[in-house]
């Protein structure tokens, strides 16, 4: 019964017990990673709800409330723009390697990569919303308007925070306290980040490319 | 945001660290001591305490709702209530008991009594959960605020659009409602990230999945479903905001929207919610049945696997409650047959409960009295919950009292009556101190007959016809009596509540303190004094068996018997000494959590943005201010981890 030996001597217990240490927990995978992996799920039951949302909705457009989707959208535009998404997952998947590594330099320049692509991605985003309501499409026009900005908006939010979270990694490398003891925070937003594009191919599959 | 907890675990009771890297806007708070160190706690424990106190005192209000209600439904033809006051008075009900009473209070058991019966010091994220709780405080408080602020929402608790646009309820009742529920949700969605990674990864050494005590896994099943159903009820609450507060059209049926949306979206979450309130009760019930019958668990995989079962089909049985709405005979007869499916796991529980007990040596403590009648009234529930997949029937009984009557005797008589069993099995672990077990038995008396004069006679009443949700109803229906009968024994259930009050008022003041192990309990958490160290445990504990602690207690002879050990298992956690007053005095050495003022901030910015969107944005601003402040200390507060 080692549950009951006699307490063993107290002060050798120290840090052991910290939660957040990989190789204590019952699984191996840290509290942080195994908190963003189930995080991620809930999101997924998130977009469900709005992507349903939207294929419901998107072609109850009476010819009298204005545009339908996708009488307006530029597919040669929006699929630049998500190409720089995707290839903003590369430059992050560069940005955990570098840390990995030790290599401080390259981790900055990959994460303010990563963040930039995500940046030029919300502008297009922007700019594809102003062209819609310059059309005539706006979030109030009509139903499949509002499931258009509803959905895309969530995930456009969703990049914004993203965003938000790679430049606070940027500012906490600037300042010297990202070393490579902390790789698993970036690999851990990376994750976040991975999600939100795996994301968008559905998202741009389902507005886009599926004919109605 | 990455939610990382980079702190050390900081040390005891007396030892906590001034620190002097100060980079926070404020110091960290350093106190276990006094009532202003409950705001800043990060205790598993204290946290676990505050979920209940504030649950109990949402089951006072929703409870006087009731009685309201009931008052008014006495007689027929009567008005002591307007149409417009009952509306509010129903629909709060509701949200109060299912939001701010069952749910809490199980995350208040589950926070309470997950780590300590898996061996661990706290849960996986200590500032997380109190976030969580200050979250579910803060949404709370907004919801009732609606009844200062010009009527609270009218819309039932279901709150179906388009019936809950602007159109049909111009006032800001449930806007409250939408963004308070918004805001519960993310307590509810960060308890849950919270509860299963703690549950998942801080077992202690030797303990499997299948050596966790069955509570720990009837919590784990709930809070995935939480996970899960909690963004579905968001979608829905934001499409229904975006209407209310900026005309979007996504239930503007004059724009060809679908009224089924928010039902399909709301009960994709109502139906996984329901399970919700009942597995964790369930697992409460499953401990308290074989304590007093001091027999193991009859058939322990067979409920963690028809738990983790019902986990499953309870997604797919959501449209059973929209059988009237016109679904079609395909999607009525899938669901159908669903229904009665989900009926299966839950029947196998109840025949492993009744094992547990067949041939027990039963003592019936007050525990164990509702205990029992958990299994009892949860089998009428359950029964009556099977009638309604015979969609024929279940149409006839659509909107009438006897849909109210079965989940009543799902939810009081199932989810009520196990959180009454495990707070009376609890109460000396947490507080140290033994409810009274006479007033416990009347306690029990009073709430079990009043429960079933409440609710039994609904059945009759809504096979006679009797509509829900309608202010009053006309004389010479033939229901005047049913209704008389049901109002007295909402009061009788009010009776028994009070002496509950009285009877926890009464155990402070005696101030016996109870035993560590009162009941002769199986699992760990029987293992260390009541109430237990702020660390819980000084070694950790290894564990080889499913309910460890009995093993640490019990041997079997040669000839077969099951003996106490000589001499009797040390306790996991001792104090050293014990100071003047009496009160324990605890090694310093093992490090726990400091406290923090900023999972409070944080809760108070959610309130104010959702102020700002119904009145001014203005506030909004203040509110978003707020929170980005509480997010900076947050990640900037010193981990206070050196005692230099």
């Amino acid at each position: 019964m080692t549950a009951t030996t006699e307490a063993a001597p107290l002060e050798s217990e120290g840090h052991e017990e910290t939660p957040g240490h990989g190789h204590l927990t019952s699984t191996g995978l840290s509290n942080e990673k195994l908190a963003m992996w189930v995080f991620l799920g809930s999101e997924c039951l998130l977009f469900g709800g709005l992507v349903s949302t939207y294929l419901l909705y998107r072609n109850r457009v009476p010819a009298s409330q204005g545009p339908k989707v996708s009488d307006i959208f530029d597919i040669p535009f929006t699929s630049v723009s998500s190409f720089v998404l995707l290839m903003s997952s590369l430059t992050m998947v560069l940005a955990v390697a570098a840390i990995r590594r030790g290599d401080e330099h390259r981790t900055r320049t990959w994460l303010v990569t990563t963040a930039l692509l995500g940046a030029t991605f919300i502008a297009g985003q922007i700019y594809e919303f102003t062209v819609f309501f310059r059309e005539g499409l706006g979030f109030t026009t009509n139903l499949g308007g509002s499931a258009f900005y509803g959905l895309t908006g969530f995930h456009g939010v969703h990049v914004s925070l993203g965003i938000v979270m790679l430049l606070s990694l940027f500012a906490l490398s600037a300042r010297g306290k990202l070393g490579p003891e902390r790789a698993e925070t970036v690999d851990i937003i990376g994750l976040y980040w991975h999600f939100v594009d795996v994301v968008w191919i559905v998202i741009f599959t389902v507005i886009y490319l599926i004919p109605i | 945001m990455a939610i990382t907890e980079e702190r050390a675990l900081e040390s005891g009771i007396d030892a906590l660290v001034h620190p002097d890297d100060e980079i926070g806007v404020w110091k960290r708070p350093d106190s276990n001591r006094g009532w202003t160190s409950w705001l800043t706690t990060v205790d598993h424990k204290r946290i676990g305490i505050m979920y209940g106190a504030v649950a109990l005192f949402f089951f006072v209000i929703g409870g006087i709702e009731a009685l309201v209600i009931r008052t008014q439904l006495a007689g027929p033809e009567q008005d002591l209530i307007s149409g417009q006051v009952y509306n509010q008075f129903f629909t709060m009900h509701a949200t109060t008991m299912v939001f701010l009473f069952v749910m809490p209070i199980l995350a208040g058991f589950a926070n309470y009594m997950v780590p300590l019966m898996i061996g661990a010091r706290d849960v996986a994220f200590p500032r997380l959960n109190a976030l969580g709780f200050w979250i579910f405080f803060f949404g709370g408080l907004f919801l009732y605020s609606s009844f200062f602020l010009g009527g609270m929402a009218d819309c039932g608790w279901f709150c179906y659009a388009p019936n809950s646009l602007k159109q049909f309820s111009s006032g800001h009742g449930v806007d409250f409602w939408v963004l308070g529920l918004q805001i519960t949700g993310i307590a509810s969605l960060s308890g849950a990230i919270n509860l299963i990674v703690t549950t998942i990864n801080m077992r202690a050494p030797g303990m499997t999945m299948m050596k966790m005590p069955i509570f720990v896994w009837m919590s784990l099943v709930a809070q995935v479903l939480l996970l899960f159903a909690m963004p579905v009820i968001t979608v829905a609450l934001f499409l229904l905001m975006f209407d209310r507060l900026f005309d979007a059209n996504f239930f503007n049926v004059a724009a060809g929207a679908d009224p089924l949306l928010w039902q399909h979206l709301f009960w994709i979450f109502g139906h996984p919610e329901v399970y919700i309130l009942v597995l964790p009760a369930m697992g409460i019930v499953s401990e308290i049945l074989p304590t007093f019958s001091r027999k193991p668990l009859f058939g322990y995989p067979f409920v963690v696997f028809s738990g983790i079962a019902i986990g499953f089909m309870g997604w797919g049985v959501w449209a059973h409650h929209m059988f009237a709405s016109g679904l079609g005979p395909i999607g009525v007869s899938a669901f159908a047959a669903s229904t009665m499916f989900i009926a299966v796991p839950t029947g196998v529980k109840i025949f492993n409960w009744l094992g547990t007990i067949w041939r027990g040596n039963i003592r019936f403590d007050t525990p164990m009295l509702f205990a029992l009648a958990f299994v009892g009234m949860f089998v009428i529930g359950g029964l009556s919950g099977v009638t309604h997949s015979i969609a024929p029937a279940d149409t006839q009984q659509t909107d009438t009292y006897y849909i109210v009557a079965h989940f009543h005797y799902v939810l009081f008589g199932g989810s009520i009556m196990g959180i009454f069993g495990g707070l009376y099995y609890w109460w000396p672990k947490m507080f140290g101190r033994q409810l009274d077990e006479g007033l416990g038995k009347v306690h029990f008396w009073i709430n079990l007959i009043g429960f079933n004069l409440t609710f039994g006679p609904m059945h009759i009443l809504g096979l006679q016809g009797m509509p829900r949700r309608t202010q009053t109803y006309a004389e010479g229906m033939g229901w005047d009596v049913w209704n008389l009968m049901s109002t007295i024994g909402s009061y009788l259930i009010a009776v028994a509540l009070l002496v509950f009050i009285y009877n926890i008022w009464r155990t402070y003041k005696r101030a016996v303190p109870a035993a560590a192990d009162p009941w002769d309990g199986r699992t760990l958490e029987w293992s260390i004094p009541s109430p237990p160290p702020i660390h819980n445990f000084d070694v950790e504990p290894t564990v080889e068996h499913l309910d460890q602690w009995f093993h640490d207690k019990y041997e079997e002879t040669l000839d077969g018997k099951i003996v106490k050990r000589d001499p009797a298992p040390t306790l996991l956690a001792e104090p050293q000494q014990h100071s003047d007053e009496g009160e324990p005095i605890w090694p310093s050495s093992v490090h726990m959590p400091s406290p923090s003022y900023w999972p409070m901030v944080v809760a108070a910015g959610l309130p104010m943005i959702s102020f700002g969107l119904i009145f001014h944005l203005a506030i909004s601003f203040v509110g978003v201010t707020v929170v980005l402040a509480g997010i900076y200390g947050w990640s900037l507060e010193p981990s206070a981890e050196e005692r230099h």
